[in-house]
């Protein structure tokens, strides 16, 4: 059991190509990091390096307060699970699991007992003497997995893991991958261009763009105060609307409409205003709301997404699929709701969310 | 496989697009492979004016001839040992290589090169680095205490000539080895890699069991070489001496044949050969089909 530390750490590659650049993350001993992001932001280098598959360029890796630049993949003591499982397709699932064990001249009694424990927690027993080709998905799955929990590492690498599972058994196998973990409690970072599987699993999440980090911080926190533009857009589903809008002292211009935002303004001038679709919701005819007008909408059963624009401007609402619709509406927002950032640098302006506003329960929609 | 098949309304048709094919197989390979069976039932007499049908005559002199058994025998050894040393140098050139990153394509291609050369050529190079009086070999074994004589000792002969032919094979060899090992997923070797195999174990208990179809196909091939495609170096080199050292099955044909003028007995090698090799073929693709699933 250990913490992983990532310090500076870049990589670039011949050429000058910068995939990483100085990443820093502190892992505590029995954290579930998620790197998420966008393809080609770096979050699998990230892990690659961390893995010892890819030289550090520059910054320092310690694990379990070891400095490991120099040293080799199996001797920093982590286990790797790869999206396409990498099963060794010769080898029975015990020998798989086995491998590991054999290289390190672990006692044959021992790796026994390893296999079969691991086995046993992923319900692959019965399929021991199989070779992985005659093995479902999900099976190849739970035995890439049982091969990265015999050898007990100290901190378990996530390369996409479930990207090639279809999405019912995605979601089943994220739970097990969950449970495991914190019935282990191993160190692990998990790497996933999925938002859902990045909010679900984490206990922090790192959010990744362009080989540099946008944000670090608990599920909820990324997703109620995101850091930037990009993090706003990349987290949560539908995307976060994000609108051109003009502040003039207490209130807020959004195309032709105006909304007085009660003290929330951070600044003056032109800004990136952020809205949650179901932050969204209509208007009752007494206050002041955006004219919107009705493009099509996306049932998702619990929930209707309806999809339209203000002004000149694209937005999404997600509002209940009992409210009648028309083609032109009215919807409001509550002030403390929204979220501003600069134009210039997409960064989230500082001071516009009070610190109760954060986490305070959505408000239902009418 | 969901291919549109093509319907013909000439019934004609589709035999006239098959016939030139059909034709060059008949031409080149049934007629004289039926002729040498059926030569091989015949007695001609040494003016070609007529031939008497004997049956198994000539067959059963082969099996009792001691000279015909040697060559079964030496066979054995030349192709078991160059299909060995080809196949080893191959993969262990294909290895190498797929640990280079940027020098691979040119390595690749100097390697390549040998296939290239007739085997006659192959022969004679090896002939002249190899030769008795003027060669380069010679003289280095010399230094080391080893008198080198192909032209009267029987084994050197052998070795000079398990040489040649395993240096023409090994670039072909090599290619082949080379693209199995390159579609072994990489991430095969870095899982291996974090599970704390070395190279050297990486590539014993990864590698090498995921080349085995390769492994098994390049086997029937190069025995199948040894057995046939060999005769330019044997007849550029040795001539199949000295005292017969050297003289393979196929040698021993081109001899009792063309040389010797026997052709029925010549056939009936030729037939035998044609047989062995049909039937190593046979075994080998039913074990390959058996054991190298995986």
């Amino acid at each position: 059991m250990a913490g992983i530390h990532i310090s500076e750490v870049s990589k670039i590659y011949t050429g000058g190509v910068k995939a990483v650049s100085s990443v820093s993350i502190d892992i505590v001993d029995g954290e579930f990091i998620v790197l998420v992001g966008p393809s080609g932001c770096g979050k699998s280098t990230l892990l690659r390096m961390v893995a010892g598959l890819e030289a550090i360029s520059a910054g320092e890796v310690k694990i379990a307060g070891r400095v490991v630049n120099q040293i080799e993949p199996a001797e920093r003591d982590i286990a790797m699970v790869f999206q396409n499982y990498a099963l060794y397709p010769h080898m029975t699932v015990y020998n798989n699991l086995a491998y590991g064990l054999k290289n390190r001249g672990t006692p044959k009694a021992e790796i026994d007992t390893r296999v079969a424990e691991a086995a046993r927690m992923l319900e692959i027993t019965q399929y021991l003497e199989r070779k992985p080709r005659q093995l479902s998905g999900g099976q190849r799955q739970r035995v890439a997995m049982g091969r990265a929990i015999v050898r007990k590492p100290a901190a378990f690498l996530f390369d996409e893991p479930l990207s090639n599972l279809d999405a019912k058994l995605r979601v089943s196998m994220r739970g097990e991958i969950k449970r495991l973990q914190r019935r282990l409690g191993t160190t692990s970072i998990y790497v996933t261009h999925d938002q859902l599987e990045a909010m679900t699993l984490a206990d922090r999440l790192v959010v990744l763009n362009g080989g540099e980090i946008e944000q670090i911080g608990a599920p909820l926190e990324v997703y109620h105060a995101p850091a930037s533009t990009f993090v706003a857009s990349f987290i949560g589903s539908p995307a976060m609307n994000l609108v051109k809008g003009e502040l003039h002292g207490d209130k807020l211009a959004i195309g032709p409409a105006m909304i007085a935002l009660n003290g929330f303004a951070p600044t003056s001038g032109a800004v990136t205003v952020g809205v949650r679709a179901e932050d969204l919701r209509i208007a009752r005819d007494d206050e002041e709301a955006l004219p919107f007008r009705l493009e099509y909408t996306e049932e998702l059963g619990a929930q209707r997404l309806i999809h339209g624009t203000v002004g000149d401007q694209q937005i999404t609402a997600a509002v209940s699929p009992e409210i009648a619709l028309s083609p032109e509406m009215r919807i409001a927002v509550d002030a403390k709701r929204l979220h501003f950032f600069s134009i210039e640098t997409g960064k989230r302006l500082p001071g516009n969310v009070p610190a109760e506003a954060k986490l305070a329960p959505v408000e239902p929609v009418i | 496989m969901d291919t549109k098949r093509t319907t013909f309304n000439n019934r004609l048709l589709p035999y006239l697009l098959l016939a030139p094919q059909l034709a060059i197989t008949l031409v080149f390979f049934i007629w004289p492979a039926a002729q040498a069976v059926k030569s091989s039932f015949e007695r001609e007499d040494p003016f070609g004016f007529s031939t008497v049908f004997v049956g198994l005559t000539h067959y059963r002199q082969l099996f009792a001839d001691p000279n015909y058994l040697d060559a079964l025998w030496r066979t054995a050894v030349f192709a078991v040992s160059v299909t060995v040393l080809s196949m080893m140098l191959g993969l262990a050139f294909a290895a190498a290589v797929d640990r280079l990153a940027r020098s691979a394509k040119v390595y690749t291609t100097l390697l390549v090169w040998p296939y290239a050369v007739a085997p006659v050529v192959a022969g004679v190079l090896w002939w002249f680095l190899f030769n008795t009086s003027t060669g380069l070999l010679p003289f280095f074994l010399e230094r080391l205490g080893i008198r080198w004589d192909h032209d009267l000792n029987g084994t050197h002969a052998m070795i000079l000539i398990i040489i040649a032919a395993a240096w023409k094979q090994i670039s072909y060899n090599f290619l082949f080895f080379l693209a199995g090992l390159q579609s072994v997923p990489q991430s095969l070797i870095e899982a291996a890699a974090i599970d704390g195999s070395g190279p050297v174990r990486r590539f014993f208990t990864i590698s090498l069991p995921l080349l085995s179809p390769t492994t098994f196909f390049l086997f029937i091939i190069n025995v199948n070489y040894t057995m046939f495609d060999t005769f330019p170096i044997v007849d550029a080199t040795t001539g199949g001496g000295p005292a017969q050292a050297t003289t393979t099955l196929v040698y021993k044909v081109y001899q009792d044949g063309y040389v010797g003028l026997n052709i029925g007995s010549s056939s009936a090698q030729s037939v035998l050969l044609m047989l062995i090799v049909m039937l190593l073929t046979f075994v080998q693709f039913r074990f390959v089909e058996r054991r190298v699933q995986y």
